[in-house]
This record gives C-alpha cells, sequence and structure tokens, in this order.
C-alpha cells in the first residue's frame, strides 16, 4: 500500500507566471514519455516479473508519483495567477474552455492519457528493455523542456528530474543484467 | 497552519529533509540492485535515522508530515491543514 508524504522530492520554485511554459510541461504530466506513465507501466508489470526485480519496479514506480506531483506542482505554480486571456494567448484555451485551470492528464497536443502508452508484456526482459526506453525518452523530453525555458528556478528542478532519468535507466540495465544471470544458472539435467 | 503565516525556517528544515530522503531514495534504488553492498547498507541506515530526527523536529513545529498514522498529530486535526506540497 503506499503512504503519501506531504513534502516535495525536490523543491519547486518559479520566477514569473508562465503559461506557455505550462503548456509544454503537461507534456511529463498526461504524455507517452510522462511521469504517469512511468509510474503505472512499472507499478503494473511488478506483478508478473520475477522475484529479484520486483522491489525495484515499486521503488521506482512509486518515485515517479513523486515527479508526477513535482509536475502538478510546476503547472500549478505557473498558471495560479493568469487571466483567461493569458491562458489563451499561451495556447490553453482549449484547456481552459473544458478545465478552468485545473490539471488534467492529457499530453502538450491535448491528447488524453492512455494506457496504450504503456505495456506489460509477461517477458521480465521484454518489460525491462521497455523501462529502460521509458527512462530514455523521459529525460531527452526534460531536455528539450529545459531548451525551451529561460526560468532558471524552473530549469533547476527539470534539471533534477532528468538526472533521475538517468539513474533509472542505469538501474533498469542492472536488472536485465541480474535476470540475465539467474537465467543462465538454470541447470538442466 | 496557514500558508501565510510561515516563517523562513520551515522551508529550511524543508529543503534539509529533502536533501537526507534524496539521498534515502539513492540508496534505496541502488540496493535494489546490489543488496550485498554492506557499505551502502550502513549508509541507508544511517540517513534514514537522521531522516527520522529531523522529521520529528520538523513535525513538532508544523505538524504531520506523513498519513496513514506514520505522524502524529495535535488537536484539532492537522493532517488537513495547509499548505500542501504545491503550495509551499
Amino acid at each position: 500500500m503506499w503512504v503519501y508524504e506531504k513534502k516535495l522530492q525536490y523543491p519547486v520554485k518559479v520566477s514569473i507566471c508562465n503559461p506557455r511554459l505550462a503548456k509544454f510541461l503537461i507534456e511529463q504530466y498526461g504524455g507517452a514519455d510522462g511521469e504517469l506513465a512511468a509510474a503505472l507501466r512499472y507499478l503494473n508489470q511488478r506483478y508478473s516479473i520475477p522475484d529479484k526485480v520486483i522491489g525495484l519496479l515499486t521503488d521506482i514506480g512509486t518515485e515517479e508519483f513523486a515527479h508526477l506531483e513535482m509536475i502538478a506542482t510546476m503547472v500549478y505554480k505557473l498558471t495560479k495567477d493568469a487571466t483567461p486571456e493569458q491562458l489563451k494567448e499561451a495556447g490553453l484555451g482549449d484547456h481552459y474552455a473544458d478545465h478552468d485551470k485545473a490539471l488534467f492528464y492529457h499530453n502538450a497536443a491535448g491528447e488524453p492519457w492512455s494506457a496504450k502508452y504503456i505495456q506489460a508484456k509477461g517477458d521480465p526482459i521484454a518489460d525491462l528493455y521497455e523501462d529502460i526506453a521509458a527512462e530514455e525518452k523521459a529525460r531527452a523530453t526534460y531536455q528539450w523542456l529545459i531548451n525551451m525555458s529561460d526560468d532558471p528556478f524552473l530549469n533547476d528542478a527539470l534539471a533534477f528530474l532528468r538526472e533521475r532519468e538517468v539513474v533509472h535507466s542505469q538501474r533498469f540495465r542492472e536488472a536485465v543484467e541480474i535476470l540475465k544471470e539467474t537465467q543462465a544458472q538454470k541447470k538442466f539435467f | 497552519m496557514a500558508k501565510e503565516t510561515l516563517p523562513d525556517d520551515f522551508y529550511k528544515l524543508m529543503e534539509d529533509l529533502q536533501a537526507i530522503d534524496f539521498v534515502i531514495v539513492e540508496l534505496n534504488l541502488y540496493l535494489d540492485t546490489h543488496p550485498d553492498d554492506l557499505e551502502a547498507l550502513k549508509q541507508f541506515n544511517t540517513f534514514a535515522q537522521q531522516s527520522q530526527n529531523l522529521r520529528r523536529t520538523i513535525e513538532e513545529r508544523y505538524g504531520p508530515l506523513l498519513g496513514a498514522g506514520k505522524s502524529y498529530s495535535t488537536y484539532p486535526w492537522a493532517w488537513i491543514d495547509p499548505p500542501w506540497p504545491w503550495q509551499m
């Protein structure tokens, strides 16, 4: 089960109201390579993978929810003082018409989140390679977001998230090696 | 505890806790794939203890940080008070 802590994993500061940036950041909230996809992918895969790597999938999956909360905080802080006019100018008119300033699970283009973004193949090697790819895609996405942002406070938090993806990718690669070793140890008489 | 009345030292304490808890998360994931690393394990327990101590200090002043009975509450029920993380 899950315990919630009333604290962000890493502080999120924002220099100035900037709904345009928020529109892009939503990609990591409800997008294909975003934190929701990551959390649900790993937490679901863990039911059908070998015991040795269940801990890793549980822990990384849980951390992704903490990251989801950070993205939500960024969007919240970037839009909370914006007028409907400012939101419209920033390309968030469609979102505002449906949601006001509520957050929602869609990507930067407005496409709603889908379980089609994730897979659980039942084959641990297939699953782990998908997980490595997911982390690399997320890392790249954070880099593109940093490229578009000139807010140094925001970029600090985005760089933190980018580096977490690098570490997660590394852990999943180690998990593959652990499983390969276990498979190699099988003896047939 | 309303958001407007947050003193500066709240932010400092929370950042200190975030720093300790980050080390814990890093060690946790590392140990998931390196369960036989004794040094890492010792560090994990050391930081876990530091985290609990600092959390106790913060909670005494500012209220519960964890749900599900992992933190106590004063009266009236303080869990529902702001600030929530995105308001900090």
